[in-house]
C-alpha cells in the first residue's frame, strides 16, 4: 500500500496534494512516511517553478547557442558597424520610399557580416509597413543562378510576372529579358513599385557572358525607369576590375567596405557576447550562471592566450564561431559550465596541422619512401623525382643497414608510392599520365621539410635506424 | 567502453547499439553526436571528415545514421558522374520520388535548391537532415559551384540541414581559389596496432580458440603491418590464409600451443602472399585453389605479371631491343657499342658517368627513326631488307604500346620514338633470340 503510494505521489496535481494529511490516510502505518513523501513532493514542484532541471536547461542552451553559431542567428543590433548600417539603411530607404534608383557594392573579406549586415537592414527597413507593402525583392546568388539565362527565369519567377505559371517560366532568353526589360521601362519613379536586387557573391556574375545581367540592371538604375537598387555583396576588394567598362561607367561607386578593425579586448569581449545567454532565457538563474562563467572562462589566463592565437589568424566570426561551437559540443548535462580546458582542446582541433595527422597513419615502407624523397628533394634542390629515384634512394640505405627487414620487392614499393600519390602527398608534374610509364613518371613531394621531421617525432614506434637515415644530412 | 556514448537527444539503447557496432571509435562517434547536438537542433552547417582509408570514416556514419534513424542521404561521389544524379538522389532520399520528378531535364543547382525549399516549405524539418558524401574529392573535379554551394547549403536552402563530406585528404587541397564557407574539420586517426589486433580478431573462427585467433593475427601483423595498414586489406588477407595456418592442426602435426611452429609453418606462406595476393598478382580465389593443391607449391600458379611475356615475330623483338637500347643508351655511345671497327675512344673518358645520369633511373630517352633502324642493322646478323613489313611492325609496337610515339607534330618525316617495356621484359625477349642485351647497355658497363 505504502509503495503505491510513493510510486503516485509525483503524479498528484496540487490540490489532492494539500488535501493528503496523515489523518485521512488511517491506512498508513505511520504518519511520518506520509510527510516525507509529501515534502518530496513539494520540493520537486517547487524546483519545477522556479528552475528548470538541469538537462532542459542544457538543451535550451544548445539551442540558443547552435542557432547563433551555426544558423547564423541575426543579432538584435549589429556590432561595430554603425556607420556602415546607417549608410545602407539610408541609401534603401530612399529607394524604397522615394523611388530613387541606387546601386551599392558592400565588399569584405569572408566571414565579417556582410550578409548579417544587409538581412539586418532589410529587418529594419521591413518593419515598415509601408515599405512592405510597397518594394519588391529579388534574391540571386552567384553560386546558383550560374549563367544570365538561370538568373533571368529566377527574377521571373521571384517577381511574379505574367509569363509565369505557377512556379515554371516560359519563353527563351531573349523574351525572357526583353519582357523584363519591357516591363522595367515601362514603370517610371512615381507609379511603379521599387525592386531591390540582392546579389550575392556579386563576383560571380561579372563572370557571365557579356555581363549582360549586370550591364542591363544598372543601365535600368541609371535611366529614368522603374525604380530599382542593386546590392552586391561580395569578397573581392578588385570587383570593379572584373566589370567591363560600360558596366563599369553604369554602376554609381558606391561601395561600402566592411574591415574588422577589432583589438584584442573589443576581440575578447565580442567572444563573451556570443557566448553568454540573453535576457530571455526562461531559467533567470541558469542564465546568470551561465553568463557569470563565460565571464571567469574569459578572463582566464589560458583562455586569453589561446584567444590571441585565434586573433592573430583570423578576426572574422566565422573561425570564431567554429571555436565557440567546438566547446559548445563539450557542454554536457554532466558538465553543465564551460572550461578552460574546452577551449584549449577545441582550440587544438581547430589548428590542428591536418597533413600531420595523415603522416602519422602511413605505414613504415611509405614513411621511408617520404624520407628518401626529402633526401632527393635535399641533394637535387627540389628536382622532380620519380619511383625509380626514390627506390635507388632507398636501396642505398638498406644496403648500408646490415639487416634487411625492409627489403621489399618493387611492386610492393609501387604500391606504396601509389597510396602516398592517392593522398595527394606527391603529386605528378605534368598530367599526361597515360604516356609514360609509372616508374619514369616525374613526381613532387607536396610536404615540407619541417613537417616530415615533426611527424617522425610523433611517429609511433618509429625504428631508431630510420629516424637516424631522416636526421642525417645525405641520404 | 559505452560511457563515452551519451546524449541527452538520443535514447541510451540506440546509444549502446551504436557503440557496440563501433569498436575503437567511440571517441570519434562520440565528438560527431556532440557536434550533431539534438535531433531538433541545429548543426554545424558543414562537417569534413578526413583519414585514412579504412579507417571507419564511412562506418561510422553508417551505423550512426541507420540506428539512431536519422533522416538521411548518402552520396557516393563515384556514383555520382554527373551533377543532376547528385541532386536527384538528395530530393529522393529526403522528399521521396515526387520531388525527385520535379526536377527538370539538365537541373541546374537553382533549380536544385528551388525544388529543395519549395519541398521543404511542405515538409519542414522536424530533426536536422544530414547529406553525406562519400568519397567527396571528387566534388572537386565537377562544377567549380558545387562544391561551395554545398558548403553553405543551410543557408541557401534555410533548412535545418547539414553536409558532412568525408575524404582521404586533407582539406587545404579543397579550399576553392575565392574562398568559401569553411566547414568543421575532423580528422579520423587511423587504427593503432592494438586497435587493428582487436577489430581483427573480433571475426574469429567459432571453432578455434579466440588466442589461437589472435596468435594467428598476431603474425600477420608482423608481416605485412610494415607496409599495409588498411584494415580492409588486412581482415581480406587474414581469412585468405587461415585455412593454411589451421593446416597443421588438422593434420595433428601440431597442437593450438605449439605456437612457434605454427609461426614457421606460416611465416613463408605470408611472405609469398605479400608478393601475390597482395599485390592482386595471384587472384584471392586461385590462391584458394593453391592452398587446396598441397602438393603445388605456392606461387607456382603464374601471376599476372608473368603473362605480360608477349610472342613476337623475329624481327619485331630485334627492333624492341633495338629501341631499347636507342632509349637507354647515349647516342655519343653507339659507335663504341655497334660499330666493328670504330676509331679509338679513350676508356676513362668514354666511361666518365656520374649515377645522376643513369637512364635507368631516369627513363627512356626519345629516339629518331634513323637512329633505331642503324641499331637495328647492327645487331639482326642477317642481311635486312627495309621494306614496308619492317616499318609496319614498328608502328605496330606502338599501338601494342611496347613503343610510345613522342612527338604527334610529323607522322611520316623523322618521327621519334621512346621505349616502353622494362628491363625484365626486353631480357626475356633477347634470350629468346640469344642475345645478350647487358653487354650493350651502358649503364651496366
Amino acid at each position: 500500500m505504502m509503495e503505491s503510494c510513493v510510486t503516485h505521489a509525483p503524479s498528484w496535481s496540487s490540490q489532492q496534494m494539500r488535501g493528503v494529511s496523515a489523518n485521512q490516510m488511517p491506512e498508513m502505518k505511520s504518519s511520518q512516511e506520509v510527510v516525507i513523501v509529501i515534502i518530496i513532493n513539494m520540493s520537486k514542484r517547487k524546483v519545477k517553478d522556479d528552475h528548470m532541471p538541469v538537462g532542459e536547461c542544457i538543451t535550451q542552451v544548445q539551442s540558443i547557442l547552435r542557432e547563433r553559431f551555426c544558423h547564423q542567428k541575426l543579432p538584435e543590433k549589429p556590432q561595430a558597424v554603425e556607420a556602415q548600417h546607417k549608410h545602407l539603411l539610408e541609401l534603401l530607404k530612399r529607394t524604397a520610399i522615394h523611388g530613387e534608383s541606387n546601386s551599392v557594392l558592400i565588399v569584405g573579406p569572408r566571414g565579417t557580416g556582410k550578409t548579417m549586415l544587409l538581412k539586418c537592414v532589410l529587418r529594419e527597413l521591413l518593419g515598415d509597413k509601408e515599405v512592405q507593402k510597397n518594394m519588391l525583392e529579388v534574391h540571386l546568388n552567384g553560386l546558383l543562378q550560374t549563367d544570365d539565362k538561370i538568373a533571368l527565369k529566377e527574377i521571373t519567377r521571384q517577381l511574379h510576372l505574367e509569363n509565369t505559371v505557377g512556379d515554371k517560366v516560359f519563353g527563351s532568353f531573349a523574351e525572357n529579358l526583353s519582357f523584363l526589360l519591357e516591363a522595367l521601362k515601362k514603370g517610371n519613379r512615381s507609379s511603379s513599385r521599387p525592386v531591390l536586387f540582392v546579389l550575392d557573391e556579386f563576383d560571380l556574375f561579372a563572370l557571365h557572358k557579356n555581363q549582360t545581367l549586370l550591364y542591363n540592371l544598372f543601365d535600368v538604375s541609371q535611366s529614368a525607369q522603374a525604380p530599382i537598387a542593386v546590392v552586391g555583396v561580395t569578397c573581392r576588394l578588385d570587383v570593379l576590375e572584373l566589370l567591363e567598362k560600360r558596366v563599369k561607367s553604369r554602376f554609381s561607386h558606391r561601395q561600402i567596405h566592411l574591415v574588422s578593425s577589432l583589438t584584442f579586448t573589443q576581440y575578447l569581449e565580442r567572444v563573451r557576447t556570443q557566448f553568454s545567454l540573453p535576457g530571455s532565457f526562461p531559467d533567470a538563474k541558469f542564465a546568470q550562471e551561465w553568463n557569470a562563467s563565460v565571464k571567469t572562462l574569459c578572463e582566464d589566463k589560458s583562455v586569453e592566450e589561446v584567444l590571441q592565437r585565434h586573433f592573430n589568424s583570423s578576426k572574422d566570426f566565422r573561425s570564431m564561431h567554429m571555436l565557440l561551437m567546438l566547446c559548445l559540443s563539450r557542454v554536457s548535462v554532466a558538465k553543465p559550465t564551460v572550461n578552460p580546458s574546452d577551449l584549449l582542446e577545441a582550440s587544438r582541433l581547430c589548428l590542428s596541422d591536418a597533413k600531420a595527422d595523415m603522416l602519422h597513419g602511413l605505414s613504415i615502407l611509405e614513411l621511408c619512401l617520404i624520407i628518401a624523397m626529402k633526401h632527393l628533394n635535399d641533394v637535387y634542390e627540389g628536382e622532380p623525382f620519380n619511383l625509380q629515384m626514390v627506390h635507388n634512394e632507398f636501396k642505398k640505405f638498406l644496403q648500408r643497414k646490415s639487416n634487411s627487414m625492409y627489403n621489399f620487392e618493387q611492386p610492393v614499393v609501387m604500391k606504396a608510392f601509389e597510396h602516398l600519390q592517392q593522398l595527394e602527398l606527391i603529386r605528378p608534374v605534368d598530367a599526361s599520365s597515360a604516356k609514360t610509364q609509372r616508374e619514369y613518371q616525374l613526381m613532387r613531394l607536396m610536404l615540407d621539410h619541417s613537417q616530415i621531421m615533426e611527424a617522425l617525432q610523433k611517429y609511433p614506434q618509429c625504428p631508431t635506424d630510420v629516424k637516424q637515415w631522416a636526421m642525417s644530412a645525405f641520404g | 567502453m559505452t560511457a563515452l556514448l551519451q546524449h541527452p537527444g538520443y535514447e541510451e539503447q540506440r546509444l549502446q547499439r551504436v557503440a557496440e557496432q563501433l569498436p575503437c571509435r567511440e571517441l570519434q562517434a562520440g565528438t560527431l553526436l556532440a557536434l550533431m547536438g539534438e535531433p531538433q537542433q541545429y548543426s554545424y552547417p558543414s562537417i569534413f571528415i578526413y583519414g585514412h582509408r579504412a579507417s571507419g570514416k564511412s562506418h561510422v556514419m553508417d551505423v550512426l545514421m541507420s540506428e539512431l534513424e536519422l533522416p538521411n542521404a548518402t552520396v557516393s561521389c563515384v556514383e555520382c558522374v554527373s551533377v543532376p544524379l547528385l541532386f536527384e538522389q538528395v530530393l529522393l532520399s529526403f522528399f521521396g520520388c515526387d520531388a525527385a520528378s520535379l526536377l527538370p531535364r539538365s537541373p541546374s543547382l537553382s533549380d536544385f535548391v528551388r525544388i529543395y525549399k519549395q519541398q521543404c516549405s511542405q515538409s519542414p524539418a522536424k530533426e536536422t537532415r544530414y547529406i553525406v558524401m562519400e568519397k567527396s574529392e571528387l566534388l572537386r573535379d565537377t562544377d567549380a559551384n558545387l562544391l561551395p554551394a554545398l558548403l553553405r547549403l543551410q543557408e541557401l536552402v534555410e533548412d535545418n540541414v547539414t553536409v558532412i563530406l568525408l575524404s582521404e585528404i586533407v582539406w587545404d587541397v579543397f579550399r576553392p581559389n575565392t574562398g568559401c564557407f569553411e566547414p568543421l574539420l575532423l580528422n579520423f586517426p587511423d587504427y593503432s596496432k592494438g586497435e587493428l589486433l582487436q577489430i581483427l580478431s573480433q571475426d574469429r573462427h567459432p571453432s578455434y580458440s579466440a588466442e589461437f585467433y589472435l596468435s594467428y593475427i598476431n603474425i600477420l601483423l608482423g608481416v605485412f603491418y610494415s607496409v599495409c595498414r588498411d584494415l580492409r586489406e588486412l581482415r581480406h588477407l587474414a581469412a585468405l590464409n587461415f585455412s593454411k595456418f589451421c593446416e597443421p592442426l588438422t593434420e595433428g602435426k601440431a597442437k593450438e600451443t605449439d605456437t612457434h611452429k605454427l609461426w614457421k609453418n606460416i611465416e613463408p606462406h605470408l611472405k609469398k602472399a605479400m608478393q601475390t595476393v597482395y599485390l592482386r598478382e595471384v587472384s584471392s580465389l586461385q590462391w584458394e585453389q593453391m592452398q587446396q593443391m598441397e602438393e603445388r607449391e605456392s606461387g607456382a600458379v603464374r601471376g599476372l605479371s608473368a603473362h605480360t611475356h608477349v610472342e613476337l615475330p623475329y624481327y619485331s623483338k630485334f627492333l624492341l631491343i633495338a629501341a631499347y637500347l636507342a632509349s637507354y643508351n647515349p647516342a655519343r655511345t653507339d659507335r663504341r657499342f655497334f660499330l666493328k671497327h670504330h676509331g679509338k675512344i679513350r676508356k676513362t673518358n668514354f666511361l666518365k658517368k656520374n649515377e645522376k645520369m643513369s637512364n635507368h633511373l631516369l627513363g627512356p630517352k626519345p629516339f629518331p627513326l634513323d637512329r633505331l633502324l642503324a641499331i637495328f642493322y647492327s645487331v639482326v646478323d642477317s642481311r635486312v631488307a627495309p621494306t614496308a613489313s619492317i616499318f609496319s611492325q614498328i608502328s605496330s609496337l606502338v599501338t601494342l604500346q611496347l613503343l610510345t610515339l613522342v612527338s604527334h607534330d610529323d607522322q611520316l618525316d623523322a618521327p621519334k620514338y621512346k621505349c616502353a617495356v622494362s628491363m625484365d621484359f626486353i631480357s626475356a625477349i633477347s634470350r629468346t633470340v640469344n642475345f645478350d642485351i647487358v653487354k650493350y647497355l651502358y649503364d651496366f658497363l
